[in-house]
C-alpha cells in the first residue's frame, strides 16, 4: 500500500514537473503577445505594458521554519534531525554552561572586576545549534555574541575568563576588550569591535577554502540584524554571490542593535528578503528552536560545500539580555516584552523539554549540571584574577611580524622612563622578566 | 565609490591615452630620471612601470599557486592595463573582476590572507581608497596585533594608482600615503620607477605585513628603464641615496624624486653645490637613519611632496630631523608641497609642487 502511494507520487510529480515546464516555455510568448524578450544586459525580464511599481508588501513575508513548539515537541517527524544522544547532551550542557558563565561574569563586571561584559541571553539556541551542524574544520568568522559557538569548538571556559581578565594566559595578550575572543587552533577568526567587517574577509576565506585542494571546509559569517545595515554586509553578500564562494551568512535577528528597534533599522522583510534579492539561497528559521537551527545550517553547509555557493540564514530570536553592561535596555524596551521572551519563547527550556521527552534529561541532571557549571566559571575566575597581566613589553610586539626600528627605541624609551618612574605604575600586576 | 561617470570606460581609455601625451602636457613638471643601475645582475629588458609591475604579479601568480589578483576591471588587463594578459595565463579564478565596491575588496583581500592565500587587490584610483579605510586601518593594520599574533593578513598587498596625471583633479590626483602613515600595523611603498616599482612590489606581496603599494600613475607609461627579468626583491623600510652631496638633503617619493634629481642638477649647474637627494620609497615604516645621517652630514634638509602640506608626512619628517638633528641644522627644515586645498583641475600647474617652487625653496635653505 505504501509503496503504491509512493509510486503515485512520483508519477503525480513528474506531472506536475511537466506541466510546469510546458507552461514555463510557453509563458514568455503569452505574456508579451509575441513581442521578443528584453536584451539588456543587466536583467532577464519580460517586458510589460501596465506600470506596476512592487515594495515591500509586493511578496508575502519570508516564513519561519520551525521543528519544535513552545514545549519541545516536535512538528513533523520527518524534521526531526537525527543527533546522537551524547551530542544533544552535550549541547544542553553547552547552553546550560553558557548562560551560567555570562550570569557570573555579567555580575563580576557589576562589581568592578572585569571592564565590561556581553550576554548572550536568548540566543544560546544559535550558537549550539549551529555550531553542532559545522564541521570543528570550518572557519567561523564572529560578530561578539557567539561565544557558545566558541565553547562547543572546545574553546574552555579558562581560556574565555582569561581573554576577560586580559591576563597572562590570555591568546590575546590582553590587547582587546572582554568578549573579543579567537583561537587559532579551533579556527575560530578573532573577533573586533568594528561592526560587519568580518563579513567581507569571512567571503575573502571561503574564496581562498574553495581554491585548496580536495576542499571540504566552509566558513561561517555571525552577524546582527544591525550589523546587516552596514555597507560591508552588502559588499560580502554581492562578493560571495557574484564569487561564488562557499560560506554560510548567519543573521541574528534579535530585534535590537543596542537600543535601535529593528523598525528603525530597515523597513523590508527583514534581513532574509536581501538574500534572494543578491542571489542568494535563503532561510529564516526560530532561532529559539534549536533543531531548527541545526537543520538550517546543516543543510546549508552541505549545499555551500558542493556548490561553492553561498547561503543565508535568518534566524529570528529576542535580545534577552541588555546590549552590554554599558546598557540598561529597559530604557527603552518594556519589561513585559522582555518577560515573554525569557519565560514563553526561550531556547534552553525549549530545548530542555525536547531532552525530557526524549528520557534524556531531567531536574536532577539540571540542578548538578547548573551547579557544576557555575562553580567551574567561580573557580576559574579566582585563578584568572590571581594571573599577572601579561609584561608591558607585549604591548608593542605584534604590531608588525618583525619590530621596526621606531618601535624599538619607544620600547627602550619606556624602558628608561619605567626604571625612573617605577613607583608611578602599576607595574606589580604585570608580569616582570 | 567612485561615480559611474569616472568609471566610464571610455573616459578612461581616454585618460590612459593622456597619461602618455602627458610629457608633452606636462613639460615643465618633471623629466623622468631613469635608473641606470640594476639591483640584479641577469637578463634585463626594456619595460615601463606598467610592465615591470605587470612583471612582478607575473612572477608572483606563476610561483605561488594560493596568489590571486582582483579589483575592479583587472580581468581584462586593467583601466591602466597592469594585469593585461595575466587572467588568459592564469585562469579567471586567479585573475579576477570584483563588484565595484572598494571595502568589499579590502575586506575580501583581509579574509583571503587570513585563510592563507597570497592577496594582490587592486584599488582602481588611490582616490577611491577611503571605502576601505575602515578595513585597512581598523582591520588589516590591526589583525596582528588584536589576535596576539594568532591571525594575521600579512600576505595582503593593495596596489593603488596615485598622484597628479596632468589633469586628473580631484578624485584622480590624491597622494594619500599620509593618512595610512598613521597606521601601526601597515607597510605604505611607492616606488619611483620601473625597477624600483618590480622589486619594491615583490617586496610587499611576500612581507609578512599587510602593505599599501601606491603607483604614481604618471610614471606607468612615462616611465621607462632596463628591468631585470628575473625574481628579485628591494628592502622595505629603505630610502635609497640617488645623488650624494654636502651642500643639503632633498627628500621625496614617487614622482617628486625626479623633480627634486632635477633641483639637484640646477643647484649644480646654477650654484655649483651637490646635495643628497634621497628617495625615501617606504612611508611606514620609513628610514629614519639614512635621513637623518644625510641631514647631519648636510646641515640643510628640504622635503617635498605632491600631498597637502598640513599633516603630510613631510611634517613627520621634519619633526623627526629637527629632534636628531638639532645641532646639526643650519637652517630650519623646508617642506615645498601641495597647498592645502583639494587637487584642481585647471590649476595643476600652479598645484603641483614643481622644480621652481623647490628650487626657490633649496635657495631659501641654503641662504638662510
Amino acid at each position: 500500500m505504501a509503496l503504491r502511494t509512493g509510486a503515485c507520487v512520483l508519477r503525480y510529480n513528474a506531472l506536475r514537473t511537466t506541466a510546469r515546464s510546458l507552461f514555463t516555455r510557453t509563458q514568455p510568448e503569452s505574456t508579451q503577445n509575441n513581442v521578443k524578450p528584453a536584451e539588456f544586459p543587466g536583467a532577464k525580464a519580460p517586458y510589460v505594458t501596465e506600470m506596476k511599481f512592487l515594495n515591500e508588501t509586493s511578496y508575502d513575508p519570508i516564513p519561519i521554519y520551525r521543528v519544535m513548539d513552545n514545549n519541545g515537541a516536535v512538528f513533523e517527524s520527518k524534521e526531526e534531525p537525527s543527533i546522537e544522544k551524547d551530542t544533544l547532551i552535550h549541547m544542553y550542557k553547552i547552553m546550560i554552561q553558557l548562560s551560567q558563565m555570562d550570569k557570573i561574569l555579567y555580575e563580576s563586571q557589576r562589581q568592578g572586576r572585569i571592564s565590561f561584559y556581553m550576554t548572550n541571553y536568548g540566543e544560546e539556541g544559535i550558537h549550539v545549534g549551529s555550531a553542532a551542524a559545522l564541521s570543528p574544520e570550518d572557519l567561523v568568522f564572529a560578530q561578539y555574541r557567539e561565544v557558545g559557538v566558541f565553547l562547543y569548538r572546545g574553546v574552555t571556559v579558562t581560556d574565555i575568563v582569561n581573554q576577560c581578565y586580559g591576563n597572562v594566559e590570555d591568546l590575546g595578550k590582553g590587547r582587546q576588550m572582554p568578549v573579543h575572543y579567537g583561537n587559532k587552533q579551533h579556527n575560530l577568526v578573532t573577533i573586533s569591535s568594528p561592526l560587519a567587517t568580518q563579513m567581507p574577509q569571512a567571503v575573502g576565506a571561503a574564496y581562498a577554502l574553495k581554491r585548496q585542494e580536495n576542499n571540504d571546509r566552509c566558513v561561517i559569517c555571525y552577524f546582527g540584524d544591525g550589523a546587516a545595515s552596514e555597507g560591508d554586509a552588502f559588499s560580502a553578500l554581492n562578493f560571495a554571490a557574484t564569487l561564488d564562494c562557499p560560506i554560510i551568512f548567519l543573521c541574528r535577528n534579535n530585534g535590537y542593535a543596542i537600543s535601535t528597534p529593528t523598525s528603525e533599522q530597515y523597513r523590508g522583510d527583514g534581513i532574509a528578503s536581501r538574500g534572494p534579492a543578491l542571489g542568494i539561497r535563503t532561510v529564516r528559521v526560530d532561532g529559539t528552536d534549536l533543531l531548527a537551527v541545526y537543520n538550517a545550517v546543516k543543510e546549508s553547509r552541505e549545499f555551500a560545500v558542493k556548490n561553492n555557493k553561498p547561503v543565508l540564514i535568518e534566524a529570528m530570536s529576542y535580545r534577552v539580555g541588555h546590549h552590554s553592561t554599558s546598557d540598561d535596555s529597559t530604557a527603552y524596551r518594556s519589561i513585559e516584552e522582555i518577560q515573554k521572551w525569557t519565560n514563553d519563547e526561550s531556547p534552553i527550556p525549549k530545548f530542555k523539554m525536547y531532552l525530557e521527552s526524549k528520557g534524556l534529561w531531567d531536574a536532577e541532571l539540571e540542578k548538578s549540571w547548573a551547579k557544576e557549571s557555575r562553580d567551574t566559571v567561580l573557580r576559574t575566575m579566582q585563578v584568572a584574577e590571581k594571573k599577572k597581566l601579561p609584561h608591558w613589553k607585549e604591548m608593542l610586539e605584534d604590531v608588525y611580524y618583525e619590530m621596526p626600528s621606531r618601535i624599538q627605541k619607544q620600547m627602550q624609551e619606556m624602558e628608561n622612563h619605567l626604571k625612573k618612574y617605577s613607583d608611578k605604575y602599576p607595574l606589580n600586576k604585570f608580569q616582570s622578566d | 565609490m567612485a561615480s559611474l561617470v569616472t568609471k566610464n570606460t571610455t573616459l578612461l581609455i581616454k585618460l590612459i591615452k593622456n597619461v602618455t601625451n602627458n610629457s608633452k602636457r606636462l613639460s615643465s613638471h618633471f623629466i623622468y630620471y631613469p635608473d641606470n643601475e640594476v639591483p640584479v645582475e641577469g637578463e634585463t629588458a626594456k619595460m615601463n612601470m606598467m610592465q615591470a609591475i605587470n612583471n612582478a604579479m607575473d612572477i608572483t601568480l606563476k610561483n605561488d599557486p594560493t596568489a590571486v589578483l582582483f579589483g575592479e576591471d583587472v580581468g581584462f588587463g586593467g583601466v591602466f592595463r597592469c594585469s593585461l594578459g595575466l587572467q588568459e595565463k592564469y585562469g579567471k579564478d586567479r585573475v579576477f573582476n570584483t563588484p565595484l565596491c572598494e571595502q568589499g575588496i579590502a575586506g575580501f583581500g583581509i579574509g583571503l590572507a587570513t585563510a592563507g592565500a597570497t592577496a594582490i587587490a587592486e584599488i582602481q584610483f588611490a582616490d577611491y581608497i577611503f571605502p576601505a579605510f575602515d578595513q585597512i586601518v581598523n582591520e588589516a593594520a590591526k589583525a596582528r596585533y588584536r589576535s596576539g599574533g594568532q591571525f594575521a593578513c600579512g600576505a595582503l598587498t593593495v596596489r593603488s594608482p596615485c598622484s597628479a596625471v596632468g589633469h586628473g583633479a580631484l578624485y584622480h590626483s590624491q597622494s594619500p600615503e599620509a593618512f595610512f602613515a598613521h597606521a601601526p600595523g601597515l607597510r605604505v611603498v611607492v616606488p619611483r620607477g620601473p625597477i624600483t616599482a618590480k622589486g619594491l612590489l615583490l617586496s610587499c606581496i611576500r612581507e609578512p605585513d599587510p602593505c599599501i603599494f601606491l603607483e604614481p600613475k604618471i610614471l606607468y607609461r612615462s616611465a621607462n628603464e632596463e628591468v631585470p627579468v628575473g625574481d628579485y626583491t628591494l628592502p622595505l623600510g629603505k630610502a635609497q641615496v640617488l645623488r650624494e652631496g654636502d651642500a643639503a638633503t632633498l627628500i621625496a617619493w614617487g614622482t617628486q624624486v625626479h623633480v627634486l634629481l632635477e633641483v639637484a642638477d640646477m643647484a649644480k649647474e646654477k650654484l655649483g653645490v651637490m646635495c643628497d637627494v634621497i628617495d625615501l620609497q617606504s612611508i611606514l615604516p620609513w628610514d629614519e637613519e639614512t635621513v637623518c645621517n644625510s641631514v647631519k652630514k648636510t646641515g640643510r634638509c628640504v622635503i617635498s611632496h605632491e600631498a597637502p602640506l598640513t599633516s603630510g608626512f613631510g611634517a613627520e619628517i621634519a619633526a623627526t630631523v629637527q629632534e636628531q638633528c638639532f645641532l646639526h641644522l643650519e637652517a630650519p627644515v623646508s617642506r615645498v608641497c601641495g597647498w592645502d586645498a583639494p587637487f584642481p583641475h585647471v590649476f595643476e600647474p600652479l598645484y603641483l609642487p614643481d622644480k621652481w617652487r623647490c628650487y626657490q625653496a633649496l635657495l631659501d635653505t641654503l641662504h638662510y
